[in-house]
């Protein structure tokens, strides 16, 4: 791993080998970006199958009990398996070279964080082949999932358990990262928005995963070893698992949409070709969201009956979160306003984003209102709202970004015309699926039915909503279509891809070498690159040290073997219920492969390699050309 | 980062100086780990000793507050003053306490009244 050999043909096998021990932040970008691709087509086809039999009444093409099937794996996988990790690509990708870092700060601990989530994810979606799949709900209350038959919700448990350690280690590595990593000159103050938003999520992430944590644990315990913590039968309450599924799934959802704030805060700029407007109410706003995130988690349980008070506090509670999103939202409009506005494939996911996140947020405030929550609880009303925001915010944001970053992540670019068509594909599918829906909600309809009768002035909309989510498909299709055409456009070998990037990463030629930057940059103010373009710098960052060795991370097969490990615990645990003989000696045996690896991980010395200075100079020369990049 | 390697050597002063230093310093994690121990010891006696549940409760509870800063200051060194991002650190950390705080008391106080 020492040698140099970027630019030179690999076999296969040497590939394989390559990202199965990788700990380079960019090749784990791709990893959790392509993974993250898989799971995202996984659930939108699970969403398809449940559009198609929603489409007429008294449909009978899939089953009552495979519908809740359908509906749990499309919100799971859709959260914490499709969204989730895209996020994580980009924040893996970009984030250090935001901050001008050579890596993130543990890169064995963000492999490991990779390998848990992915095969957490591959163990969740083996219960489709296994005796069937968790059926209680995305929230998996305990009061439904404890009574579950069959192994479904032990699979959404134990997966989740695994993935979410994954993602847990990932938070905290991101967190680090910033606070530590951050090039000579670049204070808090001067960080691009998506390097806040990243903060913030991992600091979210840090303090939302263990209450998760804990509660998969008590259902753990509860179905597979015979505690009772849910139990209300044998003086466990059951509520309490609302309480800690929500105290960790408020903040996810803002774990979900504020890398995307991040995202758009960048695309922004870039294509307004003005500073953003208010950077320091944004960073504010984004530190208010996080912390009023956690003390709203009751609004999703106003229906429980917690009472008058509890409603009202977390009620108003949940209404103040409007006042720092609206101070973004207004921020991105006057960053547009007096712009000289390129309408790229990019700017046209921001300018799609803001009405539909801002519908989306309008009837959230709706929601907050308590009496009126009752009258919306569990109907499409609900569906409508969070597909408005998750849609609306993360899926724009995220497709806005493939299409925005893709230069720097490949060296490729994602055809435009194909974009746009991407674009309106999707848009006017997403607002076709979900604007009706409110409707249907205020109709009456329940959320999570497998099917209604006819004549209740439900069908036209239901109809209509399931084309939309056909063209919702479809664009989709288009966008990976794109992707596929893009490898075999030529390199671009180019910096500053879209001609007017500002923040740090546009300055690095693409493709990017695995040490990233040559020398590391000095920082001289918010929009460092800008600040260089502008002042007619022709070498693109003014550098805070000479060209010297650099100290990079070994790659390691032990993240994989750690979490095969965990992989095979959770098997024995699974079948720990059924009394089959050998359950314990294959937990034994798994959590034992986990725990030699973690040995063997503390007492072998690895100090990482260096890389000379005659040998980046080669590899500048075989990326680049003679000269290097300059 | 990139650096060419560098070679320190320490005096025979400095090499002193961080001996009585380093000494100082196990004396105190020394010292701190006994305090940790008393107060778990504590704790059970007053149980065992079956003291009034009006005295028994509040009181383990402020010898949890007690260890719990302890533990962050002593053991995991949010004391130091010159330590690198050491006002980050105390930030973070607080906010979490302060956030976990709130969660605690609006279970005692509006949910669970």
């Amino acid at each position: 791993m020492s040698s140099v050999a970027i630019g030179n043909k690999k076999g296969f096998g040497a590939t394989l080998w390559d990202y199965l021990t990788t700990v380079d932040h960019k090749k784990l970008g791709n990893m959790y970006f392509f993974a993250g691709l898989l799971f995202f087509a996984i659930a939108g086809f699970e969403a398809l199958l449940m559009r198609i039999q929603l489409m007429v009444p008294n449909n009978d093409f899939v089953s009552a009990g495979l519908f809740n099937e359908l509906l749990t794996m499309h919100g799971t996988t859709m959260l914490f398996l499709a969204a989730t990790p895209l996020l994580f690509g980009f924040m893996n990708w970009i984030v250090p070279l935001q901050i001008g870092a050579r890596d993130v700060a543990f890169p064995f601990l963000n492999s490991l964080g990779f390998w848990l989530f992915f095969l957490g994810a591959v163990f969740l979606h083996l219960s489709f082949f296994m005796g069937g799949a968790p059926d209680a709900g995305w929230t998996s209350y305990a009061s439904l999932s404890l009574y579950s038959p069959g192994h479904g919700i032990d699979f959404y448990v134990l997966g989740l358990q695994i993935s979410g350690a994954g993602t847990l280690i990932s938070g905290i590595n991101f967190v680090v990262t910033i606070i530590t990593m951050r090039a000579p000159g670049m204070t808090f103050m001067r960080m691009p928005l998506f390097t806040w938003t990243t903060l913030i999520v991992g600091a979210l992430i840090t303090f939302a995963f263990p209450p998760l944590t804990v509660a998969l644990f008590f259902m753990l315990v509860d179905r597979m070893f015979g505690a009772n913590f849910f139990d209300h039968t044998m003086g466990g309450n059951t509520i309490i698992y609302e309480h800690l599924f929500w105290i960790f799934g408020h903040p996810e959802v803002y774990i979900l949409i504020l890398p995307a704030f991040g995202l758009f805060s960048e695309i922004i700029p870039v294509f307004a070709r003005k500073r953003l407007f208010g950077y320091s109410s944004m960073v504010f706003a984004t530190i208010l969201i996080g912390f009023l995130g956690f003390m709203v988690w009751a609004h999703h349980m106003f229906a429980t009956g917690l009472g008058p008070t509890a409603n009202a506090i977390f009620a108003v509670a949940t209404m103040a979160i409007a006042v720092p999103t609206g101070m973004k939202v207004f921020n991105w409009i006057l960053t547009i306003w007096g712009g000289s506005i390129k309408v790229t494939v990019p700017m046209i996911y921001a300018l799609g984003f803001i009405p539909s996140f801002v519908a989306g947020g309008v009837t959230g405030v709706m929601q907050a209102v308590a009496p009126l929550d009752y009258q919306l609880h569990d109907s499409y009303f609900i569906v409508a709202h969070f597909h408005y925001v998750i849609v609306g915010g993360v899926v724009l944001g995220i497709f806005g970004a493939t299409h925005f970053y893709w230069p720097i992540m490949t060296n490729r670019v994602l055809n435009e015309k194909l974009g746009f068509l991407t674009f309106w594909t999707f848009f006017i599918g997403f607002h076709l699926t979900f604007f009706i829906q409110h409707f249907l909600g205020l109709m009456g309809m329940p959320r999570r039915v497998f099917t209604y009768q006819g004549d209740q002035g439900w069908d036209l909309f239901n109809f209509i909503s399931s084309i939309g989510a056909l063209l919702m498909g479809l664009g989709v299709i288009f966008l990976v279509v794109n992707m596929l055409l893009s490898i075999k456009s030529k390199p671009l070998n180019t910096s500053d891809y879209w001609g007017d990037g500002r923040s740090l990463e546009w300055a690095l030629k693409t493709p990017v070498p695995f040490y990233n930057f040559k020398q590391t940059p000095l920082i001289r103010g918010y929009d460092p690159y800008w600040i260089e373009k502008h002042e007619g710098n022709k070498e693109g960052m003014t550098y805070a040290e000479p060209v010297g060795d650099i100290h990079m991370p070994n790659g390691s097969i032990l993240p994989l073997i750690m979490s095969i490990g965990m992989f095979i615990a959770a098997f024995g645990s699974l079948y720990h219920p059924d009394g089959v003989s050998w359950s314990v000696p294959v937990i034994i045996l798994g959590i034992g492969i986990t725990v030699a690896c973690m040995i063997i991980r503390s007492f072998k010395d690895d100090l990482g390699f260096t890389v000379t200075k005659e040998e980046i100079i080669a590899t500048e020369e075989s990326l680049y050309g003679k000269g290097g990049n300059k | 980062m990139g650096h060419d390697t560098h070679i320190h050597e320490k005096s025979v002063a400095q090499h002193e100086f961080d001996r009585r230093k380093n000494a100082v310093e196990m004396r105190k994690q020394v010292v701190n780990f006994a305090i940790m121990i008393l107060f778990t010891f504590i704790a059970f006696a007053v149980v065992v000793a079956d003291f009034s549940p009006y005295f028994i409760k509040p009181f383990i509870l402020l010898l949890a507050a007690v260890q719990v800063v302890l533990q962050l200051y002593a053991f995991m060194h949010m004391g130091e003053k010159h330590a690198s991002h050491i006002g980050t650190i105390n930030t973070f950390v607080w906010v979490g306490a302060i956030i976990a705080f709130t969660v605690f008391l609006c279970f005692l106080t509006i949910i669970w009244w």
